[in-house]
């Protein structure tokens, strides 16, 4: 595993003092709210340790938990929030098969053992918006060791909860249902892949992907599939979601470019989530010292 | 039918109020200036509807009254696509003409939607009377246009969608019953001949 070192934020990024000061105002709060409730709760080292997330601008809770897309409960970005309760978090399970040594299922009161930190990740939708996001969660390639992979799985495969019982999006045929994603194994052994439990040290919420979402920062947002039930490791390239419903517009690799555009419009700016000016667009949505080099030799305009 | 005229109005304006307050206050959702452009090119797509939906409810109702709102309702239409407009280029892009340009020239749905803007300039700027009175014959071939800036608004609305395509397939359907009628109205009128 190549060691990697936390991306340098750029002084535009800069929390100005009164978000600092609300920041700070929080972390209080929150952790106040953590030992009254619980003496046995000890704080998550990252919250105390929040030097590194600091210096982030981070998105409002309320626009993070409010703008959404998860076409499972709505197609609007207003719509998630609205229908959170159609989507139950418990009971819960991943499956995790295909080329593996120990294939099977693990309850989410297991997954949720495994120790999390905070990780601040920029977040780039395809559609020119994004956010600064303060995740909870564990690197996937810990929850896929334990699985141990075989030496012949080139891909991992992750599906959504499919339940078009309760999920009325999925009655609809906007997209294949369930939805799908998949990354290149080295994609999904590298360490700023995580697999999120938990948005501001609180638990995810529905239209978050609850109770575990998977989160590529370097990619663009649809990448992140929410809710995930079953986990494959393949020897070939999974088919996607919105690979197959329009092959032209959304790659399987999806990497943020600012010089990849999509058909229908150009990726140079986006708008951050809360501003009013268009911010430029960063490749490999600022992680470029710790990615570039898994496509090396790639035509980035060819493997979209 | 004054008070009626001047109550329409307000109404047809109130959503423009709204809009400009959510915008500046915030208060329209996360991704504001999206809410915005998003919000005003369905208002203006209301009207276009509204405006050709004026003909065949006089046709068919006691509502002759109606025919004097066909004018207001089609610059609401041309008002909202206008503020659509700002939105994109003033709210949206800020003014930066290098991003617009290719914008425009990339992007299929950006192009249509220039278009028709440009369509509707010469219908908004002889919609007064006297240009009515000018124009004599020609004022009616003229605003036919109509009919051809509805297509193209549809196409503007189903190429900038993702995947869900519910909203521009019911509008198609409902502007598109309003036409269907027109045709019936007029292979009838033909036969009485």
């Amino acid at each position: 595993m190549p060691k990697t070192s936390f991306p340098t934020i750029p002084s535009s990024e800069i929390t100005s003092e009164e978000k600092f000061i609300n920041r700070r105002d929080f972390i209080q709060k929150t952790s106040q709210g953590l030992l009254a409730s619980s003496a046995a709760l000890i704080l998550p080292s990252a919250m105390a340790d929040s030097e590194f997330n600091l210096k982030h601008e981070i998105t409002s809770y309320k626009d993070i938990t409010t703008y959404n897309n998860f076409y499972e409960l709505g197609t609007s970005k207003s719509d998630p929030s609205k229908n959170a309760k159609w989507l139950k978090p418990h009971p819960w399970s991943i499956e995790v098969s295909g080329l593996v040594n120990k294939p099977g299922k693990i309850d989410i009161e297991d997954i949720l053992k495994i120790p999390t930190e905070e990780r601040v990740y920029r977040m780039r939708c395809v559609e020119r918006w994004s956010m600064v996001i303060p995740w909870e969660g564990f690197e996937l390639n810990k929850l896929l060791q334990k699985f141990e992979p075989k030496a012949e799985a080139k891909y991992v495969e992750f599906k959504t909860i499919l339940d078009p019982e309760n999920l009325y999006g999925q009655r609809f045929p906007v997209l294949q249902w369930p939805y799908v994603e998949g990354l290149r194994m080295d994609e999904a052994m590298h360490p700023l892949t995580l697999m999120a439990t938990g948005i501001y040290g609180k638990k995810l919420l529905s239209q978050n992907g609850a109770p575990i979402r998977l989160v590529i920062p370097w990619k663009y947002g649809f990448k992140g599939i929410k809710s995930i039930q079953k986990i494959r490791l393949l020897d070939r390239e999974p088919r996607t979601s919105w690979n197959k419903a329009a092959p032209n517009e959304y790659g399987f690799y999806a990497n943020v470019n600012p010089k990849v555009h999509h058909p229908r419009w150009r990726q140079n700016k986006e708008r951050r989530i809360g501003e009013f000016r268009r911010r430029k667009t960063l490749l490999f949505n600022g992680y470029q010292e710790q990615v570039a080099s898994l496509y090396k030799d790639m035509d980035l305009k060819k493997y979209f | 039918m004054g008070i009626f005229r001047l109550l329409s109005f307000i109404l047809c304006l109130s959503p423009a109020v709204y809009l400009a307050l959510g915008w500046w206050f915030g208060f329209l959702g996360a991704n504001t200036t999206e809410d915005f452009i998003h919000q005003s090119g369905q208002w203006a797509l209301f009207f276009l509807f509204l405006t050709l939906l004026v003909t065949p409810l006089t046709r068919h109702l006691p509502l002759v009254e109606l025919n004097s709102m066909r004018r207001q309702w089609g610059l609401f239409f041309f008002f909202y696509a206008i503020l659509h407009l700002i939105g994109y280029l003033v709210l949206d892009f800020f003014f930066e003409w290098e991003d617009i340009y290719y914008d425009i020239i990339e992007n299929n749905y950006i192009i249509v939607g220039v278009l028709i803007i440009f369509l509707l300039l010469p219908l908004a700027i002889t919609s007064t009377h006297k240009w009515r009175r000018k124009l004599k014959k020609r004022w009616q071939k003229l605003h036919r246009l109509v009919y051809l800036i509805f297509p193209l608004a549809m196409l503007h609305f189903y190429w900038l969608i993702k995947a869900d395509y519910i909203e521009p397939i019911l509008y198609t359907a409902l502007i598109g019953l309003l036409l269907l009628e027109r045709v019936i109205h007029f292979k009838k009128s033909k036969l009485q001949q």
